[in-house]
């Protein structure tokens, strides 16, 4: 059985249709990437495996529960990287850390929060405010507090988000740590290569449909992909 | 619950470390009294007029620096995107609406504590019935709280937040307002517990109403 089974999904904002007879399974362990121009649908997508939005139309089932029936379990079992970081400036990152250790019942917190920002490289500044970090550093501290409880799912929206190579290139080594590995990922992404380098399974989307799937290992090249994607995208 | 008070001790530590609206609400409901005291002076002699509109006046303070603290209660999860972060725990969302109810009622409660000496001094009230007047300023600030908390999920989302917040809360609290000022009229004049059950009364369904309602509509109003 899929950990992430989508089956005829639609979404309306009114009379705009955002995304459009959606079908995607994704099984356990794989790293999906899904491309697509601003405002394919792509964040809405995100926000609807997230429970923040709800289906119009379809199935979402994560995890083996549905999105609309059981949305606490599924927020249990998925955490978020976005280009927010849903950090609060005001307290540290240890604080931010507890909050939400504790708003999703984490057991031995503390031995927890060590772990997760030991792995994200900023123990040494665990009791600083976050509000004095840089944008990789908030970024780092993000992906500990997506993985905080232990996730089965990732879904990443667009992580890259005003990060500079160096922090990306730490973000990349981050995501293939052991402990995150073998996370289900789903990412948004602009970054065609970036967005290539960590997938094994590739989907534009354009206009609030599917347009293109393919598997990792028969890209030849990223300039084929990127000829590819440019085709469908602005049919030229 | 305990979620609820996750978030409402994560608020209070957020801002007693900033201390940003809790400035702003304190010396805004001080100057406001401060402001009426002076254009009442001429006044301040005619006991029978002081004590018709002073009540008002203390409440008028209470209400609009609320409303500072109010319309900042769900903006400022809006920076870094932590009101999707708090949409995306595990629990229920109506959590949410009642951390930001304890929150926001402690903030005001802190306020409150700041004005009233300052208004028995300036409108030379003698200090009685303190404990009825608690019960009012409790159950009045809590039907604002609640009315305002669920308003101010709904208008998070708009631009011009911090003027429509104002504009379509006062009409509903009215019964509030109404209420709770000829109640503290009431006991300022000497009044016990027999001469304000009827406004007791209107505030206890007023607060069950709108917890009730805040309970089952706060889902639909957080939604993106």
């Amino acid at each position: 059985m899929a950990l992430i089974s989508i089956e005829e999904l639609y979404k309306s904002f009114g009379n705009f249709r955002v995304l459009q007879d959606i079908n995607l399974e994704v099984e356990k362990g794989d790293f999906v990437t899904i491309f697509g121009p601003n405002g394919a649908g792509k964040t809405t997508l995100v926000k609807i495996l997230a429970t923040l939005v709800s289906p119009t139309r379809g199935s979402v089932v994560i995890n083996g529960f549905d999105v609309r029936e059981k949305p606490i379990e599924v927020r249990r079992s998925i955490g978020v990287i976005s280009h927010d970081t849903y950090l609060y400036h005001e307290l540290t990152a240890v604080e931010n850390l507890r909050f939400y250790g504790k708003m999703y019942e984490i057991k031995h917190i503390e031995e927890r929060i060590r772990d997760v920002i030991s792995r994200v490289g900023l123990a040494h500044r665990g009791n600083h405010r976050v509000g004095t970090f840089s944008r990789g550093m908030k970024q780092r501290l993000s992906i500990a507090r997506a993985i905080l409880h232990n996730p089965v799912i990732l879904l990443l929206d667009e992580p890259y988000t005003g990060l500079d190579q160096h922090a990306s290139a730490l973000f990349d080594k981050i995501m293939q740590q052991p402990g995150t590995e073998h996370t289900t990922r789903i990412m948004i992404s602009h970054d065609i290569e970036r967005g290539l380098k960590l997938c094994n399974r590739a989907l534009i989307l354009n206009n609030g449909s599917f347009v293109h799937e393919v598997i990792r290992d028969k890209i030849s090249s990223i300039e084929e992909y990127r000829g590819i994607y440019e085709h469908l995208v602005t049919g030229k | 619950m305990n979620h609820a008070l996750h978030i409402a001790w994560k608020d209070l530590k957020t801002e007693f470390r900033t201390k940003q609206m809790l400035n702003s609400m304190i010396i805004f409901s001080l100057l406001v009294i401060i402001i009426f005291s002076f254009s009442f002076a001429d006044f301040l002699t005619d006991q029978k007029l002081i004590t018709m509109v002073a009540p008002g006046i203390l409440w008028i303070s209470f209400l609009f620096a609320g409303m500072l603290g109010l319309s900042r209660s769900f903006a400022g999860e809006k920076e870094e995107g932590c009101l999707d972060g708090l949409k995306l725990c595990p629990c229920e969302r109506t959590s949410l609406f009642e951390g930001k109810v304890i929150s926001s009622t402690v903030l005001m409660f802190i306020m409150e504590l700041f004005t009233i000496p300052l208004f028995i001094i300036l409108f030379d009230y003698t200090i009685t019935g303190i404990p009825l007047l608690v019960l009012i300023i409790l159950l009045g600030t809590l039907g604002f709280m609640f009315v305002g908390t669920l308003l101010s999920a709904l208008t998070v989302n708009t631009r011009t937040r911090e003027i429509l917040l104002p504009v379509i809360i006062f009409p509903v609290i009215i019964p509030v307002i109404i209420s709770s000022v000829t109640a503290t009229s009431k006991i300022l004049t000497g009044a016990g517990f027999a001469n304000i059950t009827e406004e007791i009364q209107i505030l206890v369904i007023y607060d069950i109403i709108f917890f009730i309602v805040a309970q089952l509509v706060f889902e639909y109003v957080i939604e993106d």
